[in-house]
């Protein structure tokens, strides 16, 4: 493409006609290669949101720990000791299914820049995958491929990779999910904002060198669906320089701690063009960029290209031009290159010039609000589809006899033990791991590792969850589920929720059973979340993960951030202690049941249209209480009833905690149900009779004592016995898919 | 305590040094190490490690002030990418090769005091068992079967994972070894993780508690 009227390139570009003729009308003319290519990306699904913000606009963003919303490279919420954590999820699905190594290095690469853009130092990194069934080397392929990535750039940075989750289903064979969380700590007043402020002031761009990488990767890649040439699509995936981004992380935090910046921006996805109009439309400003003096990794870029370009490691600040002197001081000090590409101009517009072609050469000039806020919006068509859409899963189990059920759902690809995966990621670095992965049910942080000594150490707890066949059969639920879930996961460790961030991971919205899964899915979240008072702080959409016109499994992903007074009197996940008793907590009135859980799975059931309504208020209930007891210290374990039901739960409590159990599980005519059946809003706790009397206390008979701990195996009543060896070797299964 | 620009870990080994001493970062422009009586080199990825794991930062300023420390007798601990800088650097013996697994891998594993006669072991009985992580790509210790023959001679293999617990495929399941002079050690587990019990275990702190008490004029 090169500069000029630019004729049907509209189309390929992935705008409308009707766009089209919108963007020439806001500019009263055609726009020129350098203007369509960034209107092509500012109006993608990807920065517009066109096919989401009305509908986002239902989820509750106030709360009374929020410091940052949604609208800033990441949200943030108060921690008290007027500190802030700053978090954010962010997908990068179509780059990690076109090349799984580059597209999840730079996922997280990515949310850690949207991180230390509001002035925190990253913490820990949390991940959520979706790949195909095991069983597909293609899987196996991304796996490996996304683990080694996430490992790669994590490890390399210094940033602790602390949890997350992983499943596998059929729908997401093409079409996988790679979702990167990222937390920061920071003083809370020093966040910082992205808004431009002050005309005359630099703009200067800081990191790495602009090459052709990530070229069109906003609209190509993450605005359409995935089809058969995606091989073709690999230069259109960035690559990732971890210790690049190292030494610009420190550069930027020093640079904050001065108090040099006025304001600091990555550069994501669309590269320059979104950084620079997302900065002067928060500032209510113009900005003017001078393509030529942008340093380059080839020569002979053209001038959309240095535009939309997503070289990683880059970041755009504004300060006053008599702090240039202290910046570069800095910047070369950690050998991080920094360039004045522009200024802040009164105008409102973004102005792009090529001083390479001469002083004042004008290759591009839009008004910033067309860009930012101009982008046609569509409503959704949504209608429920008269039958379920997904197929059946294959058969896995033949047998319907509990002995057999409890070892094939350990050794499941969902269910298996995550050792195997977490052993790739540093997750100590930091010193703030207080729980390691699979040691809780949420990833536990101790606030303060500098503060050593005997005294009351405050923390945070985080949970990532999204199970995507759950909200197949249901996206209400389905979502709600998985937003309780995380809070029953916060619970576990003693913490409330503060703050939450979603990464919604859907297929192609113009589609009306995908409009309704996304419709169904955020009410959902927006219901729940109201009732228990938790606000969004920031997140993602993906749209578009479809390939061969199929969607994948509807996968909100919701990522958690609660507080805990005292990480030092935070339960373990297992089992502690030969006599201890174990109880089980219910919601009052829970049922469990079979449809769309994990065993119905094995055995190749159809996935249900509809799952049981959700008694929110009887399940945050427990949830209150477990928090409570979490916090006293009393119980010796704590653990949540999630996929795979109590049976599963109760395996986890010996496996982790090295020790059986004896329980008198439910019997009766339905044994599978009561053992294997799924609901949100259970747990397993253990501990000394007086811990278990004192939790009754306060929930009633929600607390049913069920058994005690002890001996080498898991047996039920009625015969029902897996010695621990067993279901040891049972749940080790995923580390051949780490061949 | 030296930090270069990729440094991961410089902070967890500055304050776990703290709980048993005075301890500053030292940048990896400097050409001298001060009034030091110990140099840390801690973990991470000096120089981003692209061309293989410690060979630029050998070449460092800071390093070559190491070397005069070192050899005019000063005590120099190098962890996890501090010992592959060690070895690049010919400070120690031997060299640290990718994980037999080819995987980075981090691992709470155990491993024996084989000698507790250097200046980071002298806190330790001979046989002790301290229970550290690891984490690490590149941590096969390799060194030829003569060289290996005199180390273990010498007494200068310090650390052994314990029997079944070598995570990287390490020769003679080694896991720490000296110089000659016992002056200078390098170690692939991370002691520095291992200093507070909420975080895990306490027994990287026997190292450091050693390192302290050598330096404490008598």
């Amino acid at each position: 493409m090169s500069a000029g009227p630019a004729a049907s390139r509209h189309r390929e570009l992935g705008l409308t006609d009707r766009e089209y003729e919108l963007i020439i009308e806001k500019l009263g003319r055609e726009p020129n290669g350098v203007e369509l290519a960034v209107f092509s990306l500012m109006w993608s699904e990807h920065c517009a949101y066109k096919h989401s913000k009305k509908l986002l606009g239902r989820l509750p963003t106030e709360g009374p720990h929020l410091l940052m919303g949604p609208g800033e490279n990441a949200g943030a919420v108060d921690v008290g000791d007027g500190q802030a954590i700053a978090f954010k999820v962010e997908s990068h699905n179509h780059p990690s299914a076109v090349e799984p190594f580059e597209g999840a290095a730079t996922g997280v690469g990515g949310i850690l820049r949207d991180v230390f853009a509001v002035g925190a130092r990253p913490i820990a990194i949390l991940d959520s995958l979706r790949f195909g069934e095991l069983a597909s080397p293609r899987s196996r392929y991304l796996l490996n491929g996304a683990v080694s990535g996430i490992g790669h750039y994590g490890n390399s940075i210094g940033v602790p990779t602390v949890g997350g989750e992983v499943y596998f289903e059929a729908p997401y064979e093409q079409n996988c999910l790679v979702n990167a969380m990222c937390l920061g700590i920071a003083p809370a007043d020093r966040l910082m904002r992205s808004a431009a402020a002050g005309v005359g002031n630099l703009l200067v761009l800081m990191g790495a060198r602009t090459g052709r990488d990530g070229i069109g990767g906003a609209s190509v890649l993450a605005s359409a669906e995935l089809g058969e040439d995606d091989a073709s699509k690999r230069p259109t995936v960035q690559i990732g320089d971890p210790f690049e981004e190292k030494r610009l992380l420190e550069c930027c935090l020093e640079l904050l701690d001065r108090g040099t910046l006025r304001s600091l921006q990555d550069l994501g996805a669309a590269g320059l063009s979104s950084s620079a109009a997302e900065m002067a439309s928060k500032g209510e400003v113009g900005l003017e960029i001078d393509v030529g003096r942008v340093p380059l990794r080839e020569q002979g870029l053209e001038p959309f290209e240095i535009m939309v370009s997503e070289s990683q490691e880059r970041m755009l600040c504004v300060i006053e031009p008599d702090e240039l002197a202290e910046l570069e001081a800095v910047c070369a000090r950690w050998e991080v290159r920094a360039t004045a590409i522009g200024q802040v101009t009164a105008d409102r517009r973004l102005t792009v010039i090529d001083s390479r072609a001469g002083a004042d050469h004008v290759v591009g000039d839009m008004p910033v609000e067309a860009l930012v806020d101009d982008c046609p919006l569509y409503d959704l068509e949504p209608a429920r589809p008269a039958r379920q859409i997904y197929g059946a899963p294959a058969r896995k189990l033949r047998s319907e006899d509990p002995r057999d059920a409890l070892p094939a759902l350990l050794s499941s690809s969902n269910l298996s033990s995550r050792r195997s995966l977490f052993e790739q990621y540093d997750c100590l670095v930091q010193s703030r791991t207080v729980r390691r992965p699979q040691q809780s049910d949420s990833a536990v942080l101790q606030l303060y590792p500098d503060e050593d000594g005997d005294g009351v150490r405050p923390g945070i707890a985080i949970s990532i969850d999204g199970n995507g066949r759950r909200v197949a059969c249901d996206p209400y639920h389905g979502t709600v589920e998985a937003v309780l879930e995380c809070a029953a996961n916060l619970a576990c460790a003693g913490a409330e929720p503060l703050g939450l961030t979603n990464c919604l991971n859907f297929g192609n919205p113009e589609k009306p059973h995908v409009a309704w899964q996304l419709e169904r899915s955020v009410a959902g979240m927006a219901d729940v979340l109201t009732r228990i008072g938790v606000p969004v702080v920031g997140g993602n959409v993906s749209l578009y993960n479809e390939s061969g016109g199929a969607p994948i499994y509807p996968t909100p992903v919701v990522g958690m951030v609660g507080r805990l007074p005292d990480v030092g009197s935070v339960p373990q996940l297992g089992f502690a202690e030969e006599g201890h008793e174990i109880a089980l907590v219910s919601p009052r009135g829970f049922q469990p049941s079979l449809a769309g859980s994990e065993l119905a799975k094995l055995h190749g059931a159809e996935l249900p249209q509809g799952l049981a309504d959700i008694d929110v208020g009887a399940v945050w209930e427990c949830i209150e209480q477990v928090r409570g007891a979490a916090r006293g210290g009393t119980l010796a374990s704590i653990h949540d009833v999630a996929e795979g039901g109590l049976a599963v739960a109760l395996a986890e409590c010996c496996l982790a905690g090295r020790i059986g159990a004896s329980v008198s599980a439910p019997d009766g005519a339905d044994r599978l149900t009561g053992l294997f059946g799924e609901g949100v809003g259970r747990f397993v706790v253990s501990g000394p009779p007086e811990a278990l009397s004192a939790l009754a206390a306060g929930l009633g008979d929600a607390v049913a004592t069920i058994g005690t701990v002890g001996g080498a195996s898991l047996a039920l009543e009625g015969g029902l016995e897996w010695s621990l060896d067993e279901l040891g070797g049972a749940s080790g299964a995923l580390a051949a898919a780490f061949g | 305590m030296v930090r270069f620009p990729g440094s991961c870990d410089e902070v967890d080994a500055l304050l776990a040094c703290r709980r048993f001493g005075e301890a500053e970062l030292l940048w990896h422009g400097e050409r001298t190490v001060g009034d030091a009586d110990a140099v840390v080199i801690p973990g991470g990825f000096s120089y981003g490690d692209y061309l293989r794991c410690g060979a630029i930062a050998r070449f460092s300023p800071v390093m070559e002030a190491v070397g005069r420390f070192a050899a005019a007798g000063g005590a120099v601990l190098g962890i996890c990418n501090g010992f592959q800088v060690l070895c690049e650097a010919g400070l120690l013996p031997g060299a640290l090769l990718p994980n037999t697994g080819r995987r980075f891998l981090c691992r709470q594993v155990e491993v024996e005091v084989a000698s507790a006669a250097s200046l980071f072991t002298r806190a330790c009985e001979w046989g002790e068992v301290l229970s550290i992580p690891v984490k690490h790509t590149t941590g096969r210790y390799y060194a030829s079967e003569e060289v290996l023959d005199r180390l273990e001679a010498d007494g200068q293999v310090v650390l052994r994972y314990r029997h079944g617990q070598n995570p990287n495929g390490s020769a003679r399941d080694i896991a720490a070894v000296t110089n000659r002079e016992r002056n200078v050690m390098g170690l692939m587990p991370h002691p520095e993780h291992a200093v507070d019990p909420l975080t895990g275990s306490t027994d990287g702190g026997r190292l450091f508690e050693s390192l302290a008490a050598g330096l404490v004029p008598a």
